[in-house]
């Protein structure tokens, strides 16, 4: 008989694609899986309520006991220590902003998750409660956007090759979050009502700070806020507490909106520019991956996304190299920050993507 | 029908125990501290289960305090001894392989202001008597030294310590919940002062227990309210559970088990595997007790695993909601903290057959080398 892991965070969209999978009564056994990222926080702390936490896991245990499947901790503390918070940490450290959800997805819930659970629990695959779909077409699998494009999540997947693409299941790819949600109430699953969660789970409050200072002794070091012409027109608490695209916390009056527009670890220097100034038409892309296997020529057109949620945009791609390329976009796209994905599509499909460099 | 190989953790009620509890959960449903009739029945079962414990460890019915368990035992000794006898002196001693209800509660007392010796053990995880007599000073009023260990199965030399204890005048607490489900325990020979118990290690109901407190002995209740169990555990007795646990103890020493050949067939055909070394003493260990260190596994991903298999077994220290604490014994007992990590616990019982031994190693083998299998890549691109 074969195996499959549910990945469960406690939330309502695991808990519900855990459900879906149990009560297909297929052959295969179904494996809830909760997840140890960290340590825990202290009792009465926000995150004593994020995905991480032991309420977390106490909810996923009853889900699973509610469908009555066998229910694990695996502890990956050490894997998500090094691979997501160290290297949130680290792209902060390198004038970048980091993407850590797609860091948890590539090294521990398509990776760890899937070598542990195959090691562990005898799975071939793994499901999660990720929004996106999935689809075997013309001898390969294709990473589709969800059916709820409100809840579309492959701006976090492109990562994922086919090897990983064909162990992995995503229940809730045709639905929307209504729907869930009425299933979950359907299903009495104790978690129909939780809230969303939206916080990074390892950062209490949004306070990476605390973070830069614990985990790399980053405490901060004044220096120069400067414009485009290079003049200084104010002053930093540190150029790591600072990203691309920021508009709040830089107490600078210039009379218009001013934004970061780019963080210079080298000199501690971060330049800001009025809105325009913080467009581009074209930017680079490094560390591509794409979910066939390579990109589908060495130029091609797709739409880019640079951000969860921003809208696509159309967009020229010339390969540079095997793993890089050059976005080039008829309109300006805002702020493109060096460490976010560029994520690229052809209409449905997710081509993959890349982290986008430093100009 | 899964293969249940955590009898350290506990063990299935007997059909005897259960018929001995069902009365009191029935027709005998009256407070054994009320004046009529139902209440007069439930206070006789109460004072059958006090005199037949008190009858296996050689006590006398009174020195016998129910409580709900080994932990609320552990503390109850600790705790009420050492504010007991604090005009005496704030000294206790202990030791690092003890369970966590000791640990934990010497560490509250810490905190509250007393002295804490905690002494280390060889590589078996055996307390050495010497190191005990060392630590103990004018002030000591306690020492507690189990008799066995919980984890690796490790015998303590309880009487040594006691009889030097004797000597200096200090208490001497035992807990023997580990090993009373092989031999009686035995506060005369032990010279203890005090020994926990608990019923569901040995066949018995989850939430009965016992300390045995030799006469004499000055304590402070830890529990306040009614004057039940001579003052010393307030709260209704849980009469059911009680009389579940005289039954129990009278069966465990009614037929006792040899489970040393099975345990011994367990621990060669484990350690035949390659990288899987015994952990504890090699002959002076519980006859139910296998445990093992695992080069090159999670014992959390292992226990799983072989749970998926049809065998539920332990990693042997406890765990709380997934964390990877390496085992606080293999650590006292110097045993690398990434090797700890790899620890599997196999603890046999009474109806545990050779083929079921036969079965695990089996099993045993090629989950580990499944694990390993995944471990091997994963190190080699880190």
């Amino acid at each position: 008989m074969s195996r499959i892991v549910a990945a469960m965070s406690g939330g309502v969209d695991s808990s519900v694609a855990a459900a879906l999978l149990a009560k297909q009564r297929t052959e295969e056994e179904v494996i809830g899986v909760w997840m140890r990222t960290h340590g825990d926080m202290p009792e009465g702390s926000e995150l004593s309520r994020s995905c991480c936490s032991p309420d977390a896991a106490d909810d996923a245990r009853r889900v699973a006991q509610l469908l009555n499947i066998p229910f694990f901790i695996l502890n990956v503390e050490r894997e998500f220590g090094v691979r997501v918070i160290d290297t949130f940490v680290d792209s902060y450290l390198d004038g970048a902003t980091p993407n850590p959800c797609q860091a948890c997805n590539q090294y521990i819930k398509f990776d760890e998750l899937l070598k542990r659970g195959l090691a562990a629990y005898g799975a071939d695959a793994v499901a999660t409660g990720h929004y996106a779909r999935l689809e075997h077409r013309d001898g390969r699998w294709r990473l589709l956007r969800a059916a709820d494009a409100d809840k579309d999540q492959t701006y976090f997947l492109w990562v994922l090759d086919q090897d990983q693409l064909a162990r992995t299941r995503f229940p809730l790819g045709d639905l929307t979050k209504p729907q869930v949600r009425a299933m979950a109430g359907e299903l009495t699953l104790p978690t129909a009502q939780k809230p969303e969660s939206q916080e990074i789970c390892f950062v209490p409050l949004g306070d990476y700070r605390t973070l830069l200072e614990e985990r790399r002794g980053y405490a901060g070091d004044p220096g120069p806020i400067v414009d485009a012409d290079g003049t200084r027109v104010g002053t930093h608490t540190g150029y790591a507490h600072y990203t691309v695209g920021q508009r709040h916390g830089l107490g600078v009056a210039l009379g218009e909106a001013v934004y970061v527009r780019e963080v210079q670890p080298a000199t501690n220097t971060v330049v800001i520019g009025r809105r325009e100034e913080v467009a581009q038409h074209t930017f680079t892309v490094d560390g591509a991956r794409f979910t066939a296997g390579e990109p589908p020529s060495e130029r091609f057109s797709a739409s880019v996304r640079i951000r969860h949620r921003a809208p696509d945009v159309p967009a020229e791609v010339t390969m540079v190299g095997r793993d890089r390329f050059l976005v080039e976009t008829a309109d300006a796209v805002w702020a493109p920050a060096p460490g976010q994905a560029g994520v690229l599509y052809d209409g449905e499909e997710c081509l993959g993507g890349g982290r986008i460099a430093r100009a | 029908m899964a293969i249940y190989l955590d009898h350290a953790a506990t063990t299935p009620i007997r059909p005897e125990v259960l018929e001995a509890m069902l009365p009191y959960l029935t027709e005998h449903q009256g407070n054994p501290s009320s004046i009529h009739r139902s209440g007069r029945r439930a206070r006789q079962a109460l004072d059958e289960a006090r005199e037949e414990v008190a009858r296996h460890l050689g006590a006398k019915p009174r020195e016998i305090v129910f409580t709900a368990g080994g932990t609320e035992a552990d503390n109850l000794a600790v705790r009420g001894v050492a504010w007991g006898a604090s005009a005496k002196g704030r000294h206790v001693v202990t030791s690092a392989v003890e369970h966590k209800a000791i640990l934990n509660t010497t560490a509250v007392l810490e905190r509250q202001g007393f002295e804490v010796t905690v002494v280390g053990v060889d590589r078996y995880g055996r307390v050495d008597p010497d190191d005990v007599a060392a630590a103990i000073t004018d002030r000591t009023t306690l020492v507690s030294i189990q008799s066995a260990n919980n984890e690796v199965g490790t015998l303590q030399p309880a009487a040594a310590i006691g009889a030097m204890c004797r000597a200096r005048g200090v208490a001497f607490h035992v807990d023997a919940v580990q090993s009373a489900a092989f031999a009686p325990p035995t506060p005369e020979a032990w010279q203890a002062t005090l020994v926990s118990l608990s019923a569901h290690k040995l066949h018995g109901p989850k939430g009965a227990g016992a300390l045995y407190v030799r006469q004499g002995t000055a304590m402070l209740p830890q529990l306040s309210g009614g004057a039940q169990e001579r003052q010393r555990r307030a709260g209704t007795e849980n009469v059911p559970a009680i009389a579940g646990f005289a039954a129990a103890i009278r069966l465990a020493y009614r037929d006792p088990m040899d489970l040393v050949p099975l345990r011994d067939r367990l621990i060669a055909g484990a350690t035949a595997l390659e990288g899987v070394a015994l952990t504890g003493h090699p002959t002076e260990r519980l006859p139910n007790n296998a445990s093992f260190v695992i080069d090159g596994v999670e014992g959390g991903d292992l226990v799983a695993a072989l749970d998926l298999e049809g065998i539920e077994a332990s990693t042997g220290s406890a765990c709380t909601t997934g964390s990877v604490e390496p085992s606080h014994v293999l650590l006292a007992m110097g045993i690398d903290p990434q090797q700890a990590r790899g620890s599997l616990r196999l603890t046999i019982g009474r109806a545990t057959s050779q083929a079921e031994i036969d079965h695990t190693l089996e099993v045993l083998a090629g989950v580990i080398g499944r694990l390993r299998g995944l471990r091997a890549p994963a190190t080699a691109t880190a």
